[in-house]
């Protein structure tokens, strides 16, 4: 299901995300090392590597969080020198961190975000209900988010950052400590949003999930070493699992912490 | 706009929502006002007195008798003399006396006027305070009922020395004082903290990401607690002027104006901490510890800024709550006007532009 929407798009559309030679680096150390890489629209492109790799470096020069020190990148058409600004109206992001208001209700949430991103009041009203109901949480909407159980919070937490319809969603390790079946769940919101047209740009650090991907890069200590689809890595690595692709490039990996 | 409004709201939300956010923001002043403006203000009682009397007639042993009678006040017999009643006071042996001048009921008698000198330590200002207070009654008292059978109204003249501490920085001086450090507390308290968890929770990435300026963000914050604190200070002034007794002598509106800029000098204070700290726990403490203790020694309410080293009073003209403090006194208990306070008040306009506008610079910087 996922294989057909992204190629005609791909065909369409220019790249929704461009890098050539993008380099961050604090002091001596190099922390994103000359990374190019193309991501097309509609596209679910996995974003792997060990901790400490250089993967949420790399996400945040992408999101107007920080400016890269060298190199070239666009999203979404834009400029990540210049067009910050233009970026951030376009792109949805979900980070590692539970991101909503426990002390806020499931709409008050949605509300919230969706004003944030200059959503009219016809539209919240609208968005609202469609997410409610995708997500079946009609019951939950007037209870505090801090109630939910995390799977719930995650699902919201997609849904909450992808409510403005960006042309690219930022995904970072959205999963962590979620049970096999609500990731599960969580990926098909994913390809139901990439179906609609928003390209997915994710890390994770669940190999099954980086089988989910339509290409995936591995970036081991700032260089992104591989590029291609799951398939054709494991082809490539003469690997079996995606595990075993990521352990035999990640073992050479320098760096460690994060 | 409406992102902006959309963005307080939930800020009011968050404060509403947050039982320990309330407690500061509305317990920590009730409990500061009460325990500095009231429960400090302890009844007095059994205090030691001495009564120089240099006439020894009717009227003074009479006017004795009744301080004796009184239960506030604890006799010390053996002290003659003024120079012995200074070295009682030295000595902290007395804490007020009462001097009657040679020939008081004869001055009394002739002339229907005479003089009596009250003499307190001011170092303890509120008993000193009190004390007069009851002694002058005292006095007013007798002077009455001698009135009471004359047709020529008597007139005893007190006089009052208070030693120490002649300005009598007391009771009403502390309530401008208390004020200025609930804002303090509380402002850069609770915007600090409010700033910092979001950085700890990480939705502030998720804000930083979004089309909504940081600068905006910074005022959505801020804006709650500037609207809460001008609310507080309503609730401070009732509470002093129904409590207390505290006069309200100058300008409601002025004094308003006066404290909206203390507070916005507060608000960039504790914007400027969240810039410089990553946990709650961290800015709790900073904002707190950092701000209490110099609005404590540098304000002037509590220890007078005068007795202090040279190097100490020049510290203190960069504690914002010290041109507060100023103002409030001006405009609240001595009833002046903008005239008296312009300087002040532009001092305090000075800092807080430059706080604000460097908690904003270190803002942006952070983002890049």
């Amino acid at each position: 299901m996922k294989e057909l929407s992204t190629i005609n798009n791909k065909q369409s559309t220019s790249p929704a995300i461009i890098c050539k030679e993008l380099t961050k680096q604090f002091g001596n150390f190099i922390a994103v090392n000359k990374i190019s890489f193309e991501v097309a629209t509609g596209e679910i492109f996995g974003f792997l590597g060990a901790n400490g790799a250089g993967k949420t470096t790399a996400m945040r020069m992408l999101c107007g969080l920080s400016f890269p020190s060298s190199g070239e990148a666009t999203v979404a058409g834009f400029n990540v020198y210049k067009q910050q600004e233009k970026i951030k109206k376009n792109i949805g992001y979900m980070s590692q961190k539970f991101s909503l208001y426990e002390n806020l209700t499931v709409k008050e949430n949605i509300r919230f975000y969706g004003g944030v991103y200059g959503l009219s009041d016809k539209q919240l009203k609208e968005k609202t209900e469609e997410l409610i109901n995708k997500l079946g949480m009609q019951d939950q909407l007037n209870k505090m988010v801090g109630e939910l159980p995390l799977g719930w919070k995650q699902k919201l937490s997609f849904s909450v950052a992808i409510i403005h319809e960006p042309k690219i969603v930022f995904l970072d390790e959205p999963t962590g400590g979620v049970d096999p079946v609500t990731r599960r769940q969580f990926w098909d919101l994913i390809y139901d949003a990439a179906a609609r047209g928003i390209t997915v740009f994710v890390t994770t650090h669940y190999m099954d999930e980086a089988e989910y991907c339509n290409r995936i890069s591995i970036m081991v200590d700032g260089k992104v070493e591989a590029l291609d689809s799951p398939a054709n890595l494991k082809h490539r690595f003469n690997a079996t699992s995606m595990d075993e692709v990521f352990y035999q490039l990640a073992r050479g990996a320098k760096r460690s912490a994060d | 706009m409406k992102q902006l409004l959309v963005f307080i709201r939930k800020e009011f939300y968050h404060v509403f929502r947050d039982r320990r956010t309330l407690l500061i923001l509305f317990g920590l002043p009730v409990v500061q006002i009460i325990l500095f403006g009231y429960a400090l203000t302890s009844e007095v009682k059994n205090l030691n007195i001495a009564v120089v009397d240099y006439s020894k007639d009717i009227a003074t042993q009479k006017i004795t008798g009744k301080i004796q009678a009184s239960e506030y006040f604890h006799m010390q017999p053996a002290i003659m003399g003024y120079d012995a009643m200074n070295k009682a006071f030295k000595e902290a042996k007395i804490k007020c006396a009462v001097v009657f001048p040679q020939n008081f009921y004869g001055d009394l008698l002739h002339t229907n006027k005479s003089q009596v000198q009250i003499i307190a330590d001011a170092s303890d200002p509120n008993t000193a305070k009190t004390l007069v207070n009851y002694l002058t009654a005292i006095i007013n008292q007798y002077q009455q009922e001698l009135n009471a059978n004359n047709t020529t109204p008597f007139q005893i003249k007190t006089e009052m020395r208070m030693l120490y501490n002649p300005e009598m920085n007391g009771s009403m001086n502390f309530v401008p004082g208390v004020i200025a450090l609930i804002f303090m507390i509380v402002c850069t308290t609770l915007t600090s903290v409010s700033v910092v968890k979001e950085k700890e929770l990480g939705t502030m990435e998720i804000l930083l990401v979004s089309p909504f300026k940081p600068v905006m963000v910074l005022v959505a914050k801020a804006f709650p607690y500037l609207i809460l604190s001008l609310v507080n200070f309503i609730l401070i002034l009732l509470l002093s002027v129904f409590l207390l007794d505290m006069p309200i002598r100058g300008n409601l509106l002025l004094l308003f104006a006066e404290s909206t800029l203390f507070i916005i000098t507060c608000l960039s204070l504790g914007l400027m901490i969240s810039n410089i700290t990553t946990s709650q726990q961290t800015a709790m403490l900073f904002s707190m510890m950092g701000m209490m203790l110099p609005t404590l020694l540098f304000t002037g309410f509590i220890f007078p800024l005068e007795n202090m080293p040279v190097p100490l009073q020049v510290i203190s003209h960069v504690v914002p709550a010290r041109w507060y403090y100023i103002i409030v006194k001006s405009v609240m208990l001595k009833g002046l006007g903008f005239a008296s306070v312009w300087k002040e008040t532009l001092i305090l306009s000075g800092m807080t532009v430059f706080l604000l506008f460097m908690s904003l610079k270190k803002f942006k910087i952070r983002l890049a």
